[in-house]
């Protein structure tokens, strides 16, 4: 019955029972709660480390028409390339450990972000920028109560969509060069032929990518940027 | 010398379609040199005085929106100046208020926060709190200041607009079709409350676009009607009729026909 295949499993796919034990005996002796704090650690610090750059970037890019035409065929160029190409670079530059898993997430989180934030404040509306002259706004009111404000729905949705490929790099990223995360335990379960750790390995990153998007569509429904789904 | 509170002299604006060969030009160096040119106004003057609430009146498209950008500051036309308090219009300033057609409120604050933007000189939060609920007391707007812009109607949005115009104390008010996306009922009630506002505050100059006719009536001292493009101003009407006035009754009847007449329409009386 196909039913008993799935649940004892074949001589190559482990089933649905072995993998229940594999995943009690991971969670239980703290293997996979290391693995998965070691990938989340690189995610927040590659992630965060991309926010900090490409969204004052592509906020400020997004009012500099010019600069921005300057700079945006060098975006576009550098773009298209997978953050995985970078690899053999990431080792060059940052030798093993953590730093090129940081660089490799960095990178995946980097364009993203900055296109939707360039995108965000290109496209507040010029009424805001005449209502701000107006009112005599400095220069600093004029990014923290209207470019920041305005562009903030457009960066939330860039962070959502831009965490969830960090999340999805970190595996890959983690399949070199280091000894932890849930991309390693992939691997190793790979060359161990533990294909219930790697299942394991699996389900794990699938629940926290959908933890860390609730938590994303949570920051969408803030005060702040509720407006822009109710605004004509 | 002239002692006209605002003074536009031979203003022309012409818009220069550009050819869309934009690679490396800086400046205007591309204007004019090729494509065509569209001359929106031409050799418009005009002298209004300090306390005016003066209506634009003319076809939609025949240049009355840029006119008062123009004198607002927002936008330079191609010859000629625009001269306010004997000092040439180089910007938008503080006292130069400009209420937009569409809503121009920012969505991501409240209402209280969108007046106390224009109250920003006042130091004390609680103060300036106060203040802008004044403010919004003056257009008949109370206990929304908590409200987002998007929670309002249309009318209540514009009335917050106007408040936060009158919250940044203008000299002059530009008003650019306030009132033209509103339902007919709120547009009379808004028309009530400009006009008590100009009672209250009799030294601010407003000018007041707007293609309704009975609006420009009811609410002005002097109404400016534009031809069409290339717009200049075909005449210049002044109302001394007191308020409260009926833009229906026979006070006002005779120069309603005159502007329709100049407007085209023949039949609408």
């Amino acid at each position: 019955m196909w039913w008993l295949s799935i649940w004892n499993g074949t001589e190559q796919v482990p089933g649905l029972r072995q993998i229940a034990s594999s995943l009690y005996e991971l969670s239980t002796n703290g293997v996979l709660l290391r693995h998965t704090v070691a990938s989340l650690f690189r995610v927040t610090a590659g992630f965060y480390l991309a926010v900090a750059l490409a969204v004052p970037l592509g906020l400020f890019l997004g009012r500099q028409a010019r600069i921005n035409r300057l700079v945006n065929p060098f975006v576009q160029f550098l773009r298209p390339i997978s953050p995985l190409a970078w690899v053999p670079f990431a080792m060059l530059w940052f030798g093993i450990g953590d730093r090129p898993a940081f660089f490799i997430i960095f990178i995946a989180a980097f364009f993203p972000l900055l296109i939707s934030s360039t995108t965000a404040s290109a496209s507040i509306h010029p009424i805001y920028f005449q209502v701000a002259a107006n009112l005599h706004l400095t220069k600093w009111e004029r990014i923290h109560r209207l470019v920041l404000p305005a562009g903030m729905p457009g960066i939330i949705l860039a962070l959502r969509v831009s965490l969830g490929i960090s999340w999805m790099v970190v595996v890959a990223a983690e399949m070199i060069a280091v000894k932890s995360g849930l991309g390693y335990l992939i691997i190793d379960g790979r060359n161990a032929l533990r294909l219930d750790f790697v299942i394991v390995a699996m389900l794990t990153i699938g629940t926290i990518g959908l933890l860390l998007d609730l938590c994303m569509t949570r920051l969408e429904k803030m005060e702040a940027v509720r407006w822009r789904l109710e605004h004509k | 010398m002239n002692t006209s509170k605002i003074r536009v002299d031979q203003v022309t604006v012409e818009y220069t379609k550009s050819n869309g060969r934009k690679w490396l030009s800086f400046g205007n160096h591309r204007k004019r040199k090729d494509g065509e040119c569209r001359v929106v106004l031409h050799d418009i003057n005009l002298r209004i005085e300090g306390g005016e609430f003066v209506s634009i009146l003319g076809h939609s498209g025949c240049g009355k929106s840029t006119l008062l950008k123009i004198i607002a500051g927002f936008s330079r036309p191609a010859a000629g100046e625009v001269r306010i308090d004997g000092r040439k219009v180089d910007g938008p300033r503080p006292d130069h208020v400009f209420v937009f057609q569409e809503g121009a409120l920012f969505p991501w604050l409240t209402i209280g926060e969108n007046v106390a933007m224009a109250l920003r000189s006042v130091a004390d939060s609680k103060e300036r709190l106060q203040q802008s609920r004044e403010y919004l007391a003056l257009v008949a707007l109370e206990g929304v200041e908590n409200d987002y812009p998007h929670m309002l109607s249309g009318g209540m949005r514009q009335r917050a607009e106007i408040a936060r115009a009158m919250a940044a104390r203008p000299d002059i008010l530009f008003m650019d079709e306030p009132f033209s996306g509103l339902d007919h009922l709120t547009r009379l009630h808004l028309r009530e409350e400009m006009l008590y506002l100009h009672i209250m505050l009799p030294q601010t100059t407003i000018l007041f676009v707007t293609h309704d006719i009975d609006e420009a009536l009811q609410l002005s001292n002097r109404l400016i009607i534009l031809s069409e493009p290339p717009a200049r101003v075909k005449c210049c009407r002044t109302i001394d009729v007191p308020h409260p006035r009926n833009p229906a009754s026979d006070d006002l009847g005779e120069l309603r026909a005159q502007i329709y007449h100049h407007l085209g329409v023949h039949t609408a009386l």
